[in-house]
């Protein structure tokens, strides 16, 4: 198990080295001058060539890609004089655009984020597999047809289409929100009432599309699991048929969700761009996105994409090494 | 016999409705085990011999299943006929008045549960005791089925055992709470040749130290030759023959019980010449012809007089003591067809 850890984890390093040099080197190669972005248009080139210096770009792309690097472990400085800026590890960059670091601005982005991810997930996991878990079971009954009705319902609806309707027809309609507050950040830990009032809409466009997915993926796994050879075993040795439920079908039947749901959670977490923008919430997934669209901030969209991708490879991981502590053939074989 | 047999099964009919109609699986099934005895069911595949034994466990969903007639288990307390009782009832008499081994023990074993904390599940639903000794339990069970080093295996996982020792593992799982009654679903079919013997060996062994009533189910006319005392020759959802093994492997009485016979090689035949198989399919168990359900495949149909085949079906008659078949044929005619086609 240690050497099989080891394996993953360096599989894992490497795997990030690759995604981080290659986005470095996508803007490397962009016919776009990130110095020339740094001031507006009636700018000399005399700045822009400074404001190059500054940020370090006039040395050739591998050696940026190596400053880039030592940032992210020792922290970095642009400058110097009394217009030094200094940016602490991890330092992902400076945006000119927003006269941040990076750093800072993913520091105040992702909770954000994180907290729609977190509240998504718990709804659709939530209502997703119990509701698969009932259609299963009520197979061909009432249930299982509007189970599948609503699986039908929430896969079709795009979340530009669902989350405009929940915004205007519900949270804004019976006046659920005050629109000057939408989106509007405030920490848990503070005022758990305003937090859960910013969130809760998002959170339900999200878990809508997701749970939907979830219920059909439970509901043919509970169905599929029921026939195995060894349900029946556990019926003939005389167990009660929510025993069987409980440990024999649903043990073998949400195996697979796991790994499913380690990787949508991750996937979430580089932030969701649509609803972000309709809940107007500033986290990651509209970090990014007015990076790309009204900034051009290439820092920015770096670190973004950088982080995004580290959440998905983290994720894989962790899934697999809890799939073997779930199914002992993973065990052995590894 | 002093003592009443310990299954009685009586006029068991188990059918299942479907969109193409009423698929009637098992039709008037009688038959009587006692505790120490064994009683093979052969026939082909779809025959009805599963589905005869999954009522008398209760394993089918009443909701989908049409079943009738009764299936009693003489327990101490008093007989209890499984198909009419609560299903409760029955589910407490699975595992412990009765229990069940299965073709394939590759998939009868549930892959993320070890093999001690399968069989100590079976075992704590009868049992007081905390997990220690239900663990005791299941290497006493574990050795006793003859899996070496039972003390160590017992943490294993399903996986890592071999099929044959999978089926043991099977076995001590379904005697651990000292069942009467024991139904074993062709439980050599799925394994190696070599390892088939012993398999058997053990199931007959395991009988005589639990002096259980045992139901093998088979189409290995070999196995059955080998342990059986009675045998039920089951055709179409229907006893077509039973009788006495001796009965049914020197006289057999039924044209498809002859017919199978007659296509398995006999040791000791000089000649090498061809196996005799039996023509045609079995029929569609949905709307049953009229008549003989075998007629269509029977060779000596024409030798009934009139068309009794075509147009009544036979009853289960008496031939001798202990003998019961399914046929038209009179005594005479049965007798030169044998001859014909068993040479026997």
């Amino acid at each position: 198990m240690l050497k099989y850890l080891a394996r993953r984890l360096s599989a894992t390093f490497v795997v990030l080295t690759l995604v981080s040099m290659s986005v470095f080197g996508i803007f490397a190669v962009l016919p776009m001058d990130p110095a020339a972005l740094t001031c507006g248009k009636a700018c000399s080139p005399s700045v822009i060539e400074a404001n190059r210096h500054r940020l370090g770009l006039d040395v050739p792309v591998h050696v940026q890609y190596g400053r880039f690097v030592k940032g992210l472990v020792a922290g970095r400085e642009y400058g110097d004089g009394a217009a030094k800026i200094e940016c602490p590890a991890p330092a992902f960059g400076y945006s000119f655009n927003r006269h941040e670091c990076v750093t800072t601005l993913i520091k105040e982005a992702f909770p954000v984020t994180l907290s729609m991810a977190l509240g998504a997930f718990v709804l659709w996991i939530s209502v997703g597999v119990s509701l698969g878990i009932l259609a299963a079971r009520r197979k061909n009954q009432w249930q299982d047809r509007a189970a599948t009705a609503f699986v039908l319902v929430g896969t079709s609806l795009p979340t530009f289409i669902s989350g405009i309707l929940i915004l205007l027809f519900v949270a804004l309609k019976f006046n659920l929100i005050n629109p000057i507050e939408l989106g509007r950040w405030v920490s848990p830990y503070e005022d758990p009432v305003g937090w859960f009032k910013t969130f809760i809409f998002p959170c339900i466009t999200l878990a809508l599309l997701y749970a939907a997915n979830y219920t059909r993926f439970t509901r043919s796994n509970v169905i599929e699991t029921s026939s195995e050879d060894y349900i029946r075993t556990a019926r003939a040795k005389g167990l009660p048929e929510g025993e069987i439920l409980r440990k024999h079908t649903l043990r073998a039947a949400l195996a697979p969700i796991v790994t499913m749901a380690g990787l949508d959670f991750a996937g979430l977490l580089g932030g969701a761009i649509i609803t972000e923008s309709i809940f107007n919430l500033p986290g990651l997934g509209r970090l990014s996105i007015r990076a790309v669209l009204n900034d051009y901030d290439l820092p920015t969209i770096l670190a973004t994409t950088i982080l995004a991708a580290t959440f998905v490879v983290v994720a894989n991981l962790l899934v697999d090494i809890l799939y073997a502590y779930i199914d002992p053939r993973v065990r052995v074989a590894s | 016999m002093t003592q009443k047999p310990f299954l009685e099964v009586k006029n068991l009919n188990v059918a299942f409705p479907t969109e193409d109609g009423l698929v009637q699986a098992s039709n008037d099934i009688s038959f009587t085990v006692a505790r120490g005895e064994t009683l093979a069911v052969v026939g082909e595949s779809g025959s009805g011999k599963s589905v005869t034994s999954l009522a008398v466990m209760g394993l089918h969903d009443r909701k989908r299943t049409q079943i009738t007639g009764q299936a009693f288990l003489n327990l101490e307390s008093g007989p209890v006929d499984v198909i009419s009782a609560d299903e409760e009832v029955v589910r407490k008499l699975r595992g412990k008045a009765m229990s069940m081994i299965f073709q394939d023990p590759m998939s009868a074993l549930h892959p993320y549960y070890s093999i001690g904390n399968q069989l100590i599940e079976a075992w704590s639903l009868y049992n007081e005791g905390d997990k220690a000794a239900g663990k005791k339990r299941a290497i006493e069970m574990l050795d006793l089925v003859g899996i070496p080093a039972a003390s160590k295996r017992v943490d294993e996982f399903p996986h890592q055992f071999s099929g044959g020792m999978r089926q043991r593992v099977m076995i001590a799982m379904a005697l651990i709470n000292n069942p009467s009654l024991l139904i074993a679903d062709e439980p050599t079919t799925a394994l190696d040749v070599t390892v088939q013997s012993q398999i058997l060996q053990l199931i007959r062994d395991m009988q005589k130290e639990f002096n259980m009533a045992l139901i093998l189910i088979t189409h290995d006319l070999g196995v059955v030759a080998e342990v059986a005392d009675r045998v039920n020759v089951m055709y179409a959802g229907k006893i077509v023959e039973s009788g006495g093994a001796e009965d049914i492997y020197y006289r057999p009485d039924h044209p498809y019980a002859i017919g199978l016979l007659n296509s398995i090689p006999k040791i000791g035949e000089l000649e090498s010449k061809r196996l005799v198989a039996i023509p045609g399919q079995p029929p569609s168990l949905i709307n049953l012809p009229q008549g003989c359900s075998f007629r269509a495949r029977c060779s000596f149909s024409d030798r009934v007089p009139g068309n009794l085949c075509a147009t009544t079906a036979p009853t289960l008659d008496q031939k001798t003591t202990d003998h019961f078949s399914r046929c038209h044929l009179s005594e005479a005619e049965l007798v030169k067809a044998r001859k014909e086609i068993g040479g026997n």
